[in-house]
């Protein structure tokens, strides 16, 4: 086994932990490289079937091909495909991209709230109708009580933390003091009411893993991290409105593999381009304690 | 450079430079992105702090405020050979759950021990703990060679002190490595202020270590995780999937499961967005189809045929470490898990308590507190397939679960008698002789709405079980279930009449009722039984036979006056009415 199938042997192990363990679960999806390595992880772990709802955070500020790549995907892959929106902020105008507030209170507004409202089920759901193509009012609002997340440990300080299964109480709070052991493939499975849990399949992956993984498997990327024209790409996404792309040739994904074991983005941190982390003190503990992802 | 990753532990007392150690092979590699040290430098800066490389690992805003590290953070990095997640344990005896989660994850471990303070209670116990987990590669670094002018005598005597005890636990540590992790000293290079050493530095150690074999010439062993069958998007497949935790098995081979024995043959290894598998080996998560459609569950151990067979049983002995917040205690039910596998069960006897940070023997104790390892006997209320740890240490290793929380973890050492083999070794053979339908249980299942299992009520004479139990046949049947009584008494003149008369024939006429049982439950009933005063020895038999179906124990009458380990208890005769509705929301509860 290479180190690749090693990594994907031990996360397709993790998602079916989950899926047996817990009731209600879903997946988050942000449409990123990330994220999508681990729907397709999903769909390594049962065969060609995505068993639970992946669920957006559509904070309506998003590059207009994240959408179309993500409504795209869940038609060809036959997904329960869910998103979730801050309608009460949009429709005021309490965004930052409007001016009317500063980036780290906009995240809260437009991802963590709405993450804990959509999966807890007071907020509004759209699901995707398959026969008519459309997103429709989801008539359930049952809570989600598991979320698998695509977060690794080397993005920065906080996740590095991070267990594979990590419980969270009402508040979604994350008591980093006192988190519950894990060894030998056993995990925190056993939960009292009100928990919710987070699972982390992709902890031990690095960025160049994720890229050598979506060579390997040809895993579908949105074209937003290639430099498709003017020598410039993104390297992680975001909203438009506080995701930069950086200056880069990679054309495709080889380029990307190539730049991140010699090229330019070998000392680099992947978050650079991301606004609200700077605003946070180089980290993103402030927003992660109160349950950003 | 090798398309290789390897995970290393750094272990030790608290404060004897761990997290410096990481710092300076991070910073001295040129690991860090640009700018870091620069960020970090300024941070001590507005703070009034002396820089320190510690800090450089101390992501979190309270650890560099208290500067402990309080969870195992992992960081990744290369060397010319091949990339490493360096995973940083604590050191403080508070957080040894934090450092056993670490240190699990790794294939090898540096011990770092401070020259000047020497071996303190963690340098010993953490030693303990890596032997407990099973990582066998360990390097120790005697660090902070600077505060004591870099002298070899120092170096020597902790160096034959620590040896010493690795040696008490089985530990053979071949490389002893002063650093001074503060001056850079033998961490990539050799600066000169250690001109007596000609060993290797920290950087050549970590390329040294070996990197596990996958052991695949061992024997066959799988938990089952779960058995998928997405027929909703028109796919027939019946899968059982699962990790490979030993060995390898291929298309064609015959598995057994245990603890039911059930037999069949692997049809296909099933994969997605893979070329057509024929093998699958240690490591794997996997999945296979079978040729029969045997019924098994998630938790049985899939192994294979000519191979060497796990041990099957329901008390063990065993050597754990504790790091529950409550101790462990004789009489409280806790969640015993081995691989998917998880039954309730108890603490039996403790045969001695071991402190963990020097190895002394603490006699006559009635529990084990967090921090302490101890050899015990636990029993199950369900017997479960594993191996012994000297034999497969993969399938030998458990955990225990108090309450909500892992509160414990340990070896299995020996497989004790539990008076149950003959019976099991008798409903093997009855499950690999058994003539199959073309109807299988999963179809059932599907057909009848409803998941076969005994509903065994139990209680004394005149505590009302049989009204009970006859009045929740009638609730269930007016529902639309498929449900029989069956009174225990009832098979006395019939299949037991050639035994009724004769005594010492307990066990036998239970394995009768049990075999009865399991023909019903076969059949995708839901069975409803009513005993006298079942003791859990007697339950455990009847439980034997009709495994992997479950038996669920509802106890009638105020007072329970037997060991049994019930599911439920109800008034009984007091008030049957209200008797029969608790047991009808208990099952429908459990669906």
């Amino acid at each position: 086994m290479d180190h690749l199938e090693k990594l994907e042997s031990k996360s397709v192990f993790i998602i079916r932990e989950a899926y047996a363990n817990i009731k209600n679960l879903c997946m988050l999806w942000s449409i990123g490289k990330d994220s999508t390595v681990l729907l397709w992880l999903a769909r390594k772990a049962f065969f060609g079937h995505v068993p639970f709802p992946l669920i957006h955070i559509d904070t309506n500020f998003k590059i207009p091909e994240m959408i179309e790549y993500r409504d795209r995907l869940a038609r060809d892959w036959k997904l329960n495909m869910i998103y979730g929106q801050n309608e009460e902020a949009l429709k005021n105008k309490e965004t930052y991209p409007d001016g009317n507030i500063d980036r780290i209170s906009c995240c809260n507004k437009l991802k963590t709230e709405t993450l804990i409202n959509t999966l807890n089920g007071n907020w509004k759901r759209f699901k995707l109708n398959h026969i008519t193509g459309q997103y429709e009012i989801d008539r359930s609002s049952d809570s989600y009580n598991g979320v698998i997340l695509g977060i690794r440990a080397d993005e920065e300080g906080s996740r590095s933390k991070e267990r594979y299964f990590s419980a969270r109480n009402l508040e979604s709070n994350w008591e980093i003091e006192n988190q519950p052991p894990e060894f030998w493939n056993q995990y925190k499975t056993e939960f009292a009411e009100g928990t919710h849990v987070r699972i982390h399949p992709l902890l031990d992956w690095t960025e160049l893993n994720i890229w050598e993984y979506i060579k390997k498997e040809n895993v579908p990327t949105v074209s937003l991290y290639y430099n498709n024209v003017n020598g410039k790409r993104y390297r992680s996404l975001g909203c438009y409105t506080c995701t930069f792309p950086i200056a880069s040739n990679a054309k495709n994904v080889d380029e990307i593999i190539c730049e991140l074991k010699t090229g330019q983005l070998k000392n680099t941190a992947e978050r650079s381009g991301r606004a609200q982390d700077i605003e946070d003190g180089g980290g993103l503990e402030t927003l992660r304690r109160s349950g950003y992802m | 450079m090798l398309n290789e990753q390897m995970n290393i532990v750094i272990a030790g007392h608290v404060d004897h430079g761990k997290s410096t150690i990481i710092g300076r092979l991070l910073s001295d590699t040129h690991s860090l992105p640009d700018g870091k040290i620069e960020t970090i430098k300024k941070y001590c800066e507005v703070n009034s702090k002396p820089f320190e490389y510690a800090f450089i690992l101390d992501a979190l805003k309270e650890e560099r405020s208290q500067g402990i590290t309080i969870d195992s953070t992992r960081v990744f990095f290369n060397s010319s050979k091949r990339s490493y997640i360096i995973i940083d344990a604590p050191g403080h005896s508070e957080f040894l759950k934090n450092m056993i989660s670490g240190a699990s994850r790794a294939e090898a471990a540096l011990l770092v021990i401070d020259a000047k303070e020497g071996v303190q209670e963690n340098s010993k116990r953490h030693g303990y703990m890596l032997s407990m987990l099973g990582i066998k590669q360990i390097a120790v670094v005697i660090n902070k060679m600077d505060l004591i002018g870099y002298n070899r005598d120092s170096f020597n005597s902790i160096k034959n002190e620590y040896s010493e005890f690795l040696k008490s636990i089985n530990i053979n540590s071949l490389n002893y490595v002063p650093v001074s992790a503060r001056e850079g000293e033998n961490i990539i290079s050799r600066n000169g202020s250690l001109r007596w050493y000609d060993g290797p530095t920290i950087l050549e150690i970590l390329d040294c270590f070996i990197k596990e074999r996958v052991e695949d010439n061992l024997p066959f062993r799988m938990h089952v995780q779960d058995i998928y069958k997405f027929t909703n998007d028109e796919d027939d497949r019946r899968i059982i999937a699962g990790l490979v935790e030993s060995g390898k098995i291929a298309v064609g081979e015959e598995i057994i499961f245990y603890p039911s024995g059930k037999k069949s043959n692997i049809k296909s290894i099933e994969g997605f967005n893979s070329q057509s598998k024929s093998e699958a080996s240690a490591g794997n998560s996997t999945g296979f189809t079978l040729t029969d459609q045997v019924f098994i569950t998630r938790g049985e151990l899939a192994c294979k045929t000519g191979e060497p067979a796990p041990k099957i049983g329901n008390r063990i002995k065993v050597n754990l470490f504790w790091l529950g917040i409550n101790a462990f205690v004789k009489g409280r039910e806790y969640l015993f898990k081995i691989g998917t596998l998880k039954v309730k069960a108890k603490l039996e006897e403790i045969h001695k308590i071991i402190n963990s940070s020097d190895l002394s023997v603490i006699n006559f104790k009635d529990e084990i507190i967090r921090n302490q390892a101890a050899e015990c006997i636990i029993s199950l209320n369900k017997a479960a397939a594993f191996d012994v740890i000297n034999e497969l240490k993969q399938t030998g290793r458990f955990v225990i679960v108090d309450e909500y929380e892992i509160a414990g973890g340990g070896i299995i050492t020996e497989c004790l008698d539990d008076g149950l083999s003959g019976i099991r070794e008798n409903v093997a053979l009855r499950n690999i002789k058994w003539k199959k339908s073309t109807i299988t249980v999963d179809e059932r299942i599907n057909k009848y709405n409803q998941i076969p299992k005994m509903i065994l009520i139990t209680g004394a004479k005149g505590s009302g079980r049989t009204e009970v139990a006859r009045g929740l046949e009638k609730i269930l049947f007016d529902e639309g279930k498929l449900v029989y009584y069956l009174g225990i008494g009832s098979i006395k003149y019939g299949i037991d009449a050639d035994i009724k008369n004769e005594t010492g024939k307990r066990e036998e006429h239970l394995r009768r009722f049990g075999e009865t049982a399991n023909i019903i439950l076969d059949s995708g009933m839901i069975l409803i039984a009513a005993a006298q005063n079942i003791n859990n020895l007697e339950l455990e038999v009847i439980k034997t036979e009709i495994y992997p179906f479950e038996a669920k124990v509802i106890y009638t009458g105020d007072e329970i006056l037997t060991d049994v380990q019930i599911d439920l208890k109800v008034a009984g005769i007091n008030n049957i009415e209200q008797s029969i509705v608790s047991a009808k929301k208990y099952l429908f509860n459990i669906e």
